[in-house]
């Protein structure tokens, strides 16, 4: 299996602390993998180092074959910040369409319409962000990384704040898009997310607790979801 | 670097001041009521003509500054530079997009304020009032080019709106409006000699005191211009696509 995503020894310390000593890590291509823990356990920094923006102190990361940030991958890898990024004073629509022309996307503001109708913002198209809430300006965001068709998509807590159906419908356009061959980097704290992954990566302090599939973390901690497999993997490290 | 990418931002920039009204009326209208306050407070005297055409190029160049300043603050704090910087667009293009926009900007601002101050508020200049428009239009482009480079010394809007009397007033003192900048004692003419806006106060007096002010005009311009430029590269080098 190809891997989207490589990352060998990734050391990153962040204003003095060491927030990941040496982290290893793959994502197979066309799959979705989740990368999950407790906030403060290093997520948005492995996900920073992916995208090129993160300051690394040492390791290598290979994203789509090529060094994380080349200029390359800035066509090829969308990505989502925790807090959405989108101007709080344009619409939604002009935000989407913003990035489809910094991306270079032919026949942009069509590509803008098919992202929004997407992420089922189509109501609040002509919508000033600001005046959305804070899952319909996340959604707005994640429109925004859409809209480029990238084949890595780097997802920082996408669902936060969403209710239930929404989840349920995002994790659905998730997995069309895994389908389409789109590969999903996706980091959340809501463990029950977890089961709707192709792979798990449990982080915790930095430390990768475990990586494999839903299916085979259970088995191999007896846990029935896996939030109680993440607790066994802690309980076990620690003795 | 790509125009199309710096084209695109520039017009995303203006599209963004122009929905915002209360920032359009400080950059437009605050300009033209300081001259109009500042006639009326010389109705009497030959003062205004003495301090108009200088005051009338230094009020851009403040607006401008405090406006691009905070401005591109914005960017820097919301998360949107951050992920900008994922995307093909470069460093030079954003920088040269935000001076694209609050450049044409600064020329409808240059024109009004000099078009009310020369016919409606009889500021009389030696030159012609062509020069002066092009002497303001450039103090405002200078202001929005270091407003651009100051952004990068702040983490918050709160900063940054205190850098403009930490930068701009020692200007100001300096710049040769108080005490002609030759006889300010030696120390403090070498400072000033070295300060962008002592150069808008040599051109205007220029424009002011000469009727054909061409030969005068072209050190202060030349040196305008290249502020304009070292403040729009040392901008695009402190941006960062990675951060710590």
């Amino acid at each position: 299996m190809i891997d989207a995503v490589e990352v060998e020894g990734l050391r990153v310390v962040r204003g003095g602390r060491l927030v990941l000593p040496g982290l290893d890590l793959q994502v197979p291509a066309g799959q979705i993998v989740g990368l999950l823990g407790p906030s403060g356990g290093g997520k948005s920094t492995v996900m920073r180092a992916v995208v090129g923006v993160q300051r690394v102190d040492a390791g290598r990361v290979e994203v789509l074959g090529l060094p994380a940030g080349h200029p390359d991958l800035r066509h090829r890898v969308g990505y989502v910040t925790q807090a959405p990024s989108v101007y709080g004073d344009l619409t939604v629509a002009e935000n989407v369409l913003h990035f489809a022309r910094l991306l270079g996307v032919r026949d942009s503001a069509s590509a803008a319409r098919e992202a929004i109708e997407r992420v089922d913002l189509t109501s609040h198209a002509r919508s000033r962000t600001d005046a959305l809430s804070g899952g319909q300006r996340s959604r707005a965001s994640l429109a925004a990384a859409l809209v480029g068709r990238p084949e890595l998509l780097v997802l920082d807590e996408p669902t936060v704040g969403l209710d239930p159906v929404l989840r349920r419908d995002l994790w659905a356009l998730f997995r069309q898009l895994a389908d389409d061959g789109v590969t999903l980097l996706i980091s959340s704290h809501v463990m029950d997310e977890a089961s709707r992954c192709d792979r798990l990566v449990l982080l915790r302090e930095g430390q990768v607790l475990a990586d494999e599939t839903p299916t085979a973390l259970l088995e191999r901690t007896g846990a029935a979801d896996a939030e109680g497999a993440f607790l066994f993997l802690v309980d076990g490290a620690a003795t | 670097m790509n125009p199309r990418l710096t084209v695109v931002t520039a017009g995303r920039v203006l599209r963004q001041v122009l929905r915002d009204r209360r920032t359009l009326a400080l950059m437009l209208v605050v300009p033209v009521v300081l001259m109009c306050l500042l006639a009326w407070i010389y109705a009497d005297g030959p003062l205004f003509e003495r301090v108009g055409p200088t005051l009338l190029t230094v009020f851009p160049f403040v607006v401008m500054f405090v406006v691009t300043s905070v401005a591109t603050l914005r960017e820097r704090t919301s998360g949107t530079l951050e992920r900008l910087l994922t995307t093909p667009m470069g460093k030079g293009d954003l920088v040269l997009g935000y001076a694209l926009a609050f450049g044409l900007l600064a020329v409808v601002q240059g024109v009004l304020v000099t078009t009310v101050s020369v016919w409606l508020l009889g500021l009389d200049t030696a030159a012609s009032s062509v020069w002066l428009v092009l002497v303001v239009v450039a103090s405002g482009v200078l202001g929005t080019s270091l407003g651009l480079l100051a952004s990068a010394f702040a983490a918050t809007e709160f900063q940054a709106v205190q850098l403009m009397p930490a930068t701009v007033l020692p200007q100001f003192l300096l710049c040769g409006l108080l005490v002609p900048r030759d006889q300010l004692p030696r120390a403090l003419e070498l400072v000033s000699d070295v300060l962008p806006l002592s150069y808008v106060v040599d051109a205007a007096t220029a424009v002011a005191g000469q009727v054909q002010p061409r030969a005068d005009l072209a050190t202060p311009l030349l040196v305008i211009a290249g502020w304009i430029l070292v403040a729009l590269v040392l901008g695009s080098l402190t941006l960062r696509r990675r951060t710590p």
